[in-house]
């Protein structure tokens, strides 16, 4: 790539920006791009074809830099056939003129594709081009709105000077009539949406924002055309084309911020899953989001599949549930596809990926309705006042209205506008969204991932924290193991690496890691079942074995008594040898979220599906008064957590995904801890990366923070509205003020709670 | 008096000319992308900065 662009004078390239670039992508197959060379393709995708050139624009999702900018822009210089290339950064596309004799489209495509900026090409491209029309449209909208504002308030300074006497004859007549048509673009073009949006809520029977503002529009404009036909007066014009004008530039402020926060949360979080990668028979870790087409990947027992791919070795059994919410098994056989979001159950299987990995799929999966029959009804508080606002805002104009009348009419019109225009339950649902949207992000940013927002209320309410102890508060990766038993041969050894491979138990994976000095792939087994909380059984090379707890592999009680640490028993054709003792390492900063979790007075336990061999370093660490549970199953470990609820906890579950998932499901929140695994459960409502477990303490307390924050912002909206309509009744406030109030204040709400917690979480140390 | 009248329907037209222009600009995407033009301006400084500089050396050469 460098020498590409060396070659060109184009090392500007690097000296841009620190970062440049997401390089070529690996292997660069162009027999990919073979169906551009089809004619009626090509003829799809150009916008223009002369003899000398050809017009023709791409959509490149992976433009992020001023770099990009630089290097697209001078394609002409790497390939002479191209004459012009333009970028659209913010829509992400580029604009190409390419000379048909000296070059092709495919040529064009592979040259985007080797340089890392692989267009999106879609035979179908129509969505694009509708956003750009509406968010013209919406532009039109406003210019006629203003063009006609500003041209009737011109005609309206005469009546303003003269206090309504116009000596001239006819010309006060003449002024109101231009005035009534200039208003008459400004009624049914600029505020449609206005209207029609009030028009859907109504038919849903349904008082939505637009509702109030949309009768304030209409009792101006109906009463001005009724004093300028009648000759009575020239209305109040001057203020409903302002109040039109004025409301579509707030929104269309308010969309331009809206959007730039939606960006942040789409493409700069973290997201947690982690997949194993074979590169020339050796494994690694990589994020999810790095995987790439043609990578080969390892799916073990439980494990979901991130990305379509095709099934290369082993036996596949996919359970689709996540995604179709259906338990049925499907069998797979060599060279099938499966889908993303699929889980493998039984022995793991190896798949050439064949799409990358897409983050958003799979939170939508995890946000599938499916799983939402449980706890998370749990309805913000805001919601309920904001139901109410439309109607209490009704009955506060028709008090208006009915007192002025009596005392000041000519005050019952501005008066009567101005509260219907002024107040703004918009910004009371904004500061929730607005608030947890931040939130989100720095969480992500601290690399806990939540399922949605809501999760930020529930965590706000813990007072209780559940511990799993395997692969959360311990570390799968620094675990100690020491054999105990009769010697194991190195077949023996070979097969005890071939079963842990299947599975993706922590320690499974502490055990096959510990095994080295055996090839990898050496056996297969011909069967593998996986009982959770227990252990593994499998056949391999027809001799049975069986590896988990004591009880499962049904060990005599003085093997159970001498046990130190976390064992796995291993039984050989029904025969025990031995055992692998695992010296369990503890996380860094436990200490810490327990002395964090103390002073917020949350209560802690410790739930092991181990013996009790550790009591003594966990009742160090958590101290006394924190209850430790040893040789709990899974089905126990709920049932505790049930009958915490029962006493009126709310719970926060801390385990790994697999074999806490029905704890997980069942507490009010609960954290999957991930050691870069592809352990995807929807059973929980967040995914924390292991390093950052430490950090915990200071989640829950930063989630309470948040809710303080809404509650500030909320209140800060509520005094907005109390002020604004209090003026608003004694008549002062005039209606086209109100409509630049409203954006403004909305604005101000979100501004106030993003950088509210931004700051806290900077004083939080997130 | 009634030339207030013709000045009133001029002043509109002027206005909608304005509005004309700006409508039609919008139509022609001109306001698509507020962003990378001001980063094109930078990329074609530097191209030339690079000509000159070479061009400076050529002549300190002959020198």
């Amino acid at each position: 790539m460098y020498l590409l662009l060396n070659e060109n004078n184009l090392c500007n390239y690097y000296d841009l920006d620190k970062t440049p670039g997401i390089k070529a992508r690996g292997k660069f197959l162009t027999e990919r791009f073979a169906y551009l060379d089809d004619k009626e393709t090509i003829q799809k995708l150009i916008q223009f074809k002369s003899d000398e050139q050809i017009n023709v624009s791409f959509s490149i999702p992976q433009m992020h830099c001023s770099s990009c900018i630089y290097l697209l822009e001078n394609l002409h210089r790497i390939e002479p056939g191209v004459k012009q290339s333009q970028v659209n950064f913010q829509q992400k596309e580029i604009f190409i003129i390419y000379h048909p004799e000296e070059t092709s489209l495919r040529k064009v495509v592979e040259l985007l594709a080797f340089i890392g900026y692989e267009p999106h090409v879609s035979l179908k491209d129509t969505d694009i081009k509708k956003q750009s029309n509406f968010n013209r449209k919406q532009i039109y909208k406003i210019g006629v709105a203003g063009f006609c504002f500003s041209n009737i308030m011109m005609l309206s300074f005469p009546e303003y000077f003269s206090s309504g006497n116009i000596e001239e004859a006819g010309l006060k007549e003449t002024f109101s009539w231009i005035i009534f048509g200039l208003s008459l673009p400004v009624l049914f073009f600029s505020s449609a949406d206005i209207f029609t949006s009030a028009w859907k809520g109504l038919r849903q029977k349904f008082l939505n924002i637009d509702a109030p503002i949309a009768l304030a529009i209409i009792v101006t404009f109906a009463r001005s055309y009724y004093e300028i036909i009648g000759g009575t007066g020239s209305g109040y014009l001057d203020s409903g084309t302002g109040i039109v004008f004025f409301m579509l530039i707030g929104r269309w402020f308010q969309n331009k911020t809206y959007d730039s926060f939606s960006f942040d949360r789409d493409y700069c979080s973290y997201f947690p899953l982690g997949v194993t990668v074979v590169e020339k028979g050796i494994e690694k870790n990589i994020p999810v989001t790095q995987l790439q087409k043609t990578h080969r990947i390892v799916i073990r027992n439980e494990e979901m599949i991130p990305a379509d791919a095709i099934l290369m070795k082993g036996a596949a059994n996919i359970d689709y549930s996540f995604v179709s919410g259906e338990n049925a098994l499907v069998e797979k056989r060599k060279g099938d596809l499966i889908y993303a979001g699929g889980k493998q159950l039984g022995s793991a299987i190896e798949l050439d990926v064949i799409k990358e990995a897409s983050q958003s799929y799979i939170t939508q999966l995890w946000n599938n309705d499916i799983f939402i029959n449980k706890k998370n009804e749990e309805k913000s508080f805001i919601h309920p006042w904001s139901k109410y606002f439309t109607i209490a805002l009704f009955s506060i104009a028709i008090t208006t209205y009915i007192f002025w009348s009596f005392v000041d009419p000519s005050k019952v019109f501005p008066a009567v506008t101005a509260v219907l225009i002024v107040a703004c339950p918009c910004s009371l649902l904004l500061s929730a969204t607005f608030t947890y949207g931040n939130m989100l992000r720095i969480f992500g940013r601290n690399k806990l991932f939540l399922k949605n927002a809501s999760v930020i209320e529930s965590l706000s309410k813990i007072n209780t924290v559940v511990f799993d102890k395997t692969g959360t508060i311990t570390k799968t990766s620094a675990a100690i193991v020491h054999y105990e038993g009769l010697p194991l041969s190195e077949r023996d050894m070979a097969m005890v690496k071939a079963v842990t491979n299947q599975s993706s138990h922590p320690l499974s994976k502490i055990i096959r890691d510990s095994i080295k000095d055996v090839p990898e792939a050496l056996l297969t087994p011909d069967q593998f079942k996986e009982y959770t909380g227990k252990g593994l059984e499998s056949v391999v090379n027809g001799v049975c074995i069986k590896m988990g707890s004591a009880n499962f592999v049904g060990a005599d009680k003085d093997f159970v008594t001498h046990d130190s640490g976390t064992s796995v028993h291993v039984e050989l054709d029904r025969i025990r040898v031995g055992k692998f003792n695992v010296q369990n390492q503890y996380r860094n900063g436990i200490a810490d979220i327990v002395h964090g979790l103390n002073q917020q007075a949350v209560q802690m336990f410790v739930l092991s599906g181990d013996n009790d061999s550790e009591k003594e370093n966990l009742s160090k660490i958590f101290g006394l008064n924190t209850q430790l549970c040893f040789n709990q199953s899974p089905q126990q470990k709920l049932d505790f957590i049930k009958n915490l609820q029962y006493e009126g906890k709310k719970v926060l579950m801390l385990g790994d995904g697999l074999n806490d998932a029905g704890a997980l499901m069942q507490s009010q929140v609960g954290i999957a801890v991930s050691e870069n695994s592809a352990q995807f459960s929807p059973a929980s409502d967040a995914i924390l990366d292991g390093d950052k477990v430490s950090l915990l303490d200071k989640f829950i307390s930063y989630a309470k923070a948040g809710k303080k924050i809404v509650l500030a912002s909320f209140i800060l909206s509520i005094l907005y509205n109390i002020v604004g309509l209090s003026f608003a009744v004694q008549g002062i406030l005039s209606p086209m003020i109100a409509a630049i109030l409203m954006p403004a204040s909305s604005i101000s709400i979100v501004l106030f709670v993003s950088l509210y917690s931004s700051f806290i979480a900077r004083n939080k140390g997130l | 008096m009634s030339a207030l009248f013709i000045l009133i329907g001029i002043s509109i037209l002027v206005a909608g000319g304005f509005l004309t222009a700006f409508l039609w600009s919008v139509s022609k995407g001109q306001y698509d992308d507020d962003y990378t033009p001001s980063i094109r301006i930078l990329f074609d400084g530097t191209e030339k900065k690079a000509s000159t500089s070479t061009s400076s050396k050529k002549i300190t050469q002959t020198k």
